[in-house]
């Protein structure tokens, strides 16, 4: 590959997995069975658009299969959420180079649960940082986040280098936190990502859950793996009972001894919802995104929705994955859902939006109320002021305008 | 001026790179902090909000966002508002990801602070090859006063 038989674009691919490899004291590759990864005209700009054009027609191909993250236009919303014509042209451009590639245009930031379940030990290259965590901590797979660029390289030479979360030195827990809070919201989840990350903002932290009252659900871990690694930067936790590599504590940490143990209950959640403020202007944005929606997260919001509408002047977002909104429409929850006014969207994230920052003042937002603690984190790039609320209470806000606290 | 002496690099890669260090106490996001056109650091409340990156050498504690930076430095770079090097005190594969596919200089780690040593404005060396930063020359329009003994 290094000698350039399969093409220039593998051959640049690998050159680039080498430099990254050596400077994190990689000593060997890794093969990988899966690749996930982001690229869209939004984070890519009009370079990286033209970097992919060069390798797709240089006629490069993914050795091993590649999905793709969200992406920032929903064809069928372009006319109402007034999306820039140019950039949806570009963003068709890319796909239709993404094909020709043999990537997968999947499209989803949940492929974790819709796409693929990698098993204990597998090797696989993921982006977006809360795939890398889910598939590290709840399947026990070993992958480091991997940047668009690196992604793609994965993709074109089937391997990476072995760093990071490949190696079982990195993997083993690094400090404790027990969990007395009750959790019973995916926010509550959320919120504890955002206590925890926080106030361990590095990759190789390793946090260790312990004390937790009950089985927690996949789409609870999601929340609570996006927001670990959304304020942390983190890319991988335990939770001892739990998930595959703590059978118990003491195998979590792996001989180690905790650098620190913290404890989160009720009263530090609670000061978690009570730290966002409406600033006095309104609450007429309210959006389910950042990870996209579950099909079981589909049905809770239309059971909550059922028979209601959204406020007048206010607006309410979902967005999820063709699979699921197909499903959901099968099932009747989308109608549910539509019937009140909400938009669903599908193969997006809020977060990248084309001309999210145009629509934002265009539709006079200043507050976005959400139950993703994730979401909350990373909008206010786009000067969003955030509020994170529990799921039900963010529906009442949608139908109502009010906030509950 | 006495020459300082080097810092030590834990990890570094990219050419050899010379110029004006804009140095951080908060942590760096090509997405949540960067207006990606003109280089300003454009979040509100940022240590280093109106400061522009380009073509500096910047000094920051910690890297943060998600793989969606992993892009974004090429793009910078393509747009010319690129900064000469990123020298990170911890940062994430992201980064390094990004520089790299860049070809921006990048390090992480640090033998001693570089806060009591280097102030926005000195003229530094960043020597991936050999893992230093080098204090070369101060600021001279602002006259900062040398904290440690250089």
């Amino acid at each position: 590959m290094l000698r350039g038989e399969r093409g220039r674009a593998v051959q640049e691919a690998l050159q680039l997995q080498l430099e990254v490899g050596r400077f994190f004291g990689a000593k060997r590759f890794v093969p990988v069975s899966n690749v996930h990864m982001m690229g869209d005209i939004e984070v890519m700009g009009d370079a990286g658009k033209s970097f992919l054009e060069r390798a797709a027609q240089s006629g490069a191909k993914c050795a091993k299969p590649t999905t793709t993250n969200a992406r920032c236009v929903d064809f069928a919303h372009v006319e109402s959420l007034k999306q820039d014509r140019n950039e949806v042209r570009k963003e068709q451009e890319l796909i239709a180079c993404l094909r020709r590639m043999d990537v997968i245009t999947a499209d989803t930031c949940i492929n974790y649960q819709t796409l693929y379940q990698p098993h204990l030990g597998e090797h696989v290259a993921w982006g977006d940082t809360g795939t890398v965590i889910y598939a590290n901590s709840v399947y026990g797979a070993r992958s480091n986040f991997e940047a668009g660029p690196a992604a793609l390289a994965a993709g074109l030479t089937g391997r990476v280098p072995a760093y990071g979360f490949h190696l079982d030195e990195h993997r083993r827990g690094t400090f404790q936190v027990n969990l007395k809070a009750d959790l019973d919201d995916l926010a509550d989840w959320g919120a504890v990502g955002r206590i925890v990350g926080s106030a361990h903002q590095d990759y190789f932290a390793v946090p260790v859950f312990t004390g937790v009252k009950r089985s927690p659900t996949a789409d609870e871990l999601k929340q609570l793996g996006a927001a670990l690694a959304s304020y942390g930067s983190m890319g991988m936790f335990h939770m001892v009972g739990v998930t595959p590599e703590a059978p118990t504590l003491k195998a979590a940490f792996g001989g180690r001894k905790p650098g620190e143990v913290m404890t989160v209950a009720n009263r530090e959640i609670d000061k978690v919802y009570a730290s966002y403020d409406t600033q006095g202007n309104p609450l007429n944005l309210v959006v389910f995104s950042g990870p996209q929606q579950s099909l079981l997260e589909m049905k809770q919001l239309a059971a909550l929705l059922q028979g209601r509408k959204v406020a007048k002047g206010s607006q309410l977002f979902i967005t999820t994955s063709n699979g699921v909104k197909s499903a959901a429409k099968e099932l009747g929850y989308l109608k549910a859902i539509e019937d009140t006014g909400a938009i669903v969207l599908e193969g997006v994230c809020f977060y990248i939006l084309q001309n999210l920052p145009q629509m934002r003042v265009r539709e006079g937002w200043s507050n976005l109320v959400t139950n993703s603690a994730k979401l909350a984190n990373i909008i206010g790039a786009h000067k969003f002021n955030t509020i994170l609320r529990r799921t039900a209470e963010c529906v009442d806000i949608a139908c109502t305008g009010r906030d509950v606290l | 001026m006495k020459a300082a002496k080097p810092i030590r690099l834990k990890r570094a890669f990219g050419p050899v790179v010379e110029g004006e260090a804009l140095v951080s106490t908060e942590g760096f996001s090509p997405r949540y902090d960067l207006d990606r056109w003109s280089g300003l650091i454009s979040r509100p409340g940022h240590a280093l909000e109106g400061h522009n990156i380009r073509d500096k050498i910047l000094i920051t504690p910690s890297a943060k966002g998600g793989i969606a930076a992993g892009w974004a430095f090429y793009d910078i770079r393509a747009k010319g508002i690129a900064p000469k090097a990123f020298v990170f005190g911890v940062t994430n594969p992201v980064m390094v990801q990004g520089a790299v596919f860049a070809g921006i200089t990048i390090t992480e780690g640090w033998s001693a602070s570089p806060y009591n040593l280097i102030r926005t404005g000195d003229i530094v060396r960043v020597d991936p090859a050999r893992k230093t930063l080098t204090l070369i020359s101060r600021q001279k329009a602002r006259g900062y006063a040398l904290h440690g003994k250089g």
